[in-house]
């Protein structure tokens, strides 16, 4: 078989990479999925919409992506309901440096068109009346930040790339890219050889693999984060609440159950997505205290999923100096399922030698060349 | 009786015409259902629907049951309060 282009994984990114080439007219696009769709993190993730960061490129990709995002169900034609949700996320501050720093985001997003606001623990509580005020010094609102089935949206882009002629094989794992003279002549798969000139790598907590068999050191790595789910019930919490120093996320979604989650700094480096007991249990004590009212919920299910981290936590997106043809959208660190539409249309104009969209040179590979100390994105958990 | 009659998963008010539709669409191992169905997403964790789908499945596919793949199970085994984990915790330790 041949291929203008093989894509390398069916999740979010992939998925609109593969939608995003193929509506500019690319021919001949073929996506190769080691198990089904949003099998890797996509299908595991938070799926937690927000524009409140505290570097200039998240915030600028966020912001694109979610104007992307408030149209998609036309855009991309779809018969479903991707379940968006804008009702804002609410960061809460516990001292005063905290506080500061927000002054300092809400500035610069105030700067980009986003429309956040600092806000005091009074009016933190009007919009979350049952958030503990206790704990908190401040908060910081997003009305335009949310929340989307993540598993709605990606079936979208799959679909839509599909009725543009994107061929789609499933429980297909790459196992070796081959180069010749410095140039790829094939993906091979256990089933499959395709002879091809391009390669997409959008393999998630895979991408360093992929990146070793094209012979491209790629310095990212996969860590297991944990979230769970409750029973669902009648709506009494709008925007998504998060805590840096609480370390917690938590946010109703549509369907009425409270997603949350929170991260392990002990955490391994590896592929695991197993759930523990000690998750469970700080999970527990962290929602208790910071949003009592959610205590009364039963858990129904725990799972865990990869974030894929970058030395910087911030994506790649780019081609290689090394690998010509080679294109990467990998290291999100966990949060690369917001991103998606940006990523998407960023790496089609790379691959297309297109005018880009916002300047992305500091996403590129090579930043990693040499340098060992970066500034990392603070606003994370 | 009419497939939209017939309820395949009890917690999610998914019905056996949803379920073909589905599959119809070419989603056919339970985790893609479940991903876009929310069948076994509910309280009940697929105890009820869990083999009810894989029947399904093997039906469509006409391949056997026992070759038919199984969702993944995860914890928790029954329902706890956020609450009570909170208290075995704190009296833990
Ligand atoms: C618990 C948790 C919560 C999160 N919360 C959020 C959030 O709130 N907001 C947000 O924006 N992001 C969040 N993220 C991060 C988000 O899930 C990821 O950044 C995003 O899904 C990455 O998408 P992707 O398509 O790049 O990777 P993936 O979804 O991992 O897709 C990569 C695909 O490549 C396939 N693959 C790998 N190797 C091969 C191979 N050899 N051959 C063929 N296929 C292969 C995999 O099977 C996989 O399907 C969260 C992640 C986790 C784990």
């Amino acid at each position: 078989m041949k291929a203008n282009y093989v894509i390398i994984g069916a999740g979010i990114s992939g998925c609109s990479i593969a939608y995003n080439l193929a509506i500019k007219g690319v021919k001949d696009i073929v996506v190769l999925e080691k198990a089904y769709l949003t099998s890797g993190s996509t299908g595991r993730c938070g799926a937690g919409i927000r524009q409140q960061w505290g570097t200039k490129m998240n915030c600028l990709l966020a912001k694109g992506s979610i104007e992307f995002f408030e149209k998609a169900k036309e855009t991309l034609k779809y018969d479903g309901d991707i379940e968006f949700k804008q009702e804002g996320y609410l960061l809460v501050s516990t001292d005063e440096e905290e506080d500061h720093q927000f002054k300092k985001n809400v500035k610069l997003q105030n700067s980009l068109g986003i429309p956040a606001r600092k806000i005091n623990k009074k009016e933190a509580k009007q919009i979350v009346p049952h958030l503990n005020t206790d704990v908190i010094t401040g908060a910081a609102f997003c009305p335009t930040d949310g929340h989307l089935n993540p598993f709605r949206m990606t079936d979208a882009y799959f679909k839509a790339a599909k009725r543009l002629g994107v061929k789609f094989y499933f429980n297909e794992e790459v196992t070796d890219i081959i180069i010749v003279n410095n140039k790829i002549e094939k993906v091979i798969t256990a089933n499959m050889e395709i002879n091809s000139n391009n390669v997409v790598n959008a393999a998630g907590g895979y991408a360093k693999e992929i990146g070793d068999m094209a012979g491209v050191n790629i310095p990212v790595y996969a860590e297991n984060h944990e979230i769970l789910v409750t029973e669902p019930i009648e709506e009494v919490q709008r925007p998504m609440v998060m805590s840096f120093t609480k370390n917690i996320y938590c946010q109703q979604v549509p369907h009425g159950s409270f997603i949350m989650g929170r991260s392990n700094p002990e955490v391994e480096h590896n592929h695991s997505n197993e759930s523990t007991w000690k998750f469970l249990d700080e999970m527990a004590k962290t929602v208790c205290e910071i949003l009592p009212l959610v205590g009364n919920l039963r858990v129904i299910r725990q799972w865990g999923g990869s974030y894929t981290m970058s030395p910087d936590r911030q994506p790649i997106i780019s081609d290689t100096n090394e690998l010509e043809g080679f294109y990467l959208a990998c290291g999100f660190s966990g949060h690369g399922f917001m991103f998606a539409p940006m990523t998407g249309l960023l790496l089609s104009e790379i691959i297309l030698k297109e005018k880009s969209t916002i300047d992305i040179s500091d996403l590129h590979l090579s930043r990693f060349k040499n340098k060992k100390d970066f500034i990392y994105e603070k606003s994370v958990v | 009786m009419s497939e939209k009659d017939v309820i395949i998963c009890r917690c999610e008010d998914v019905t056996l015409q949803d379920l073909h539709d589905m599959m119809d669409q070419g989603y056919t191992s339970f985790e893609e259902l479940k991903r876009l169905l929310r069948i076994g997403m509910g309280p009940c964790q697929s105890n009820t629907c869990g083999q009810l789908v894989q029947r399904e499945i093997s039906k469509y596919l006409k391949v056997k049951l026992e070759d038919v793949k199984t969702q993944k199970v995860r914890p928790l085994a029954t329902g706890v309060k956020l609450n009570s984990i909170c208290e075995g915790a704190n009296n833990e330790s």
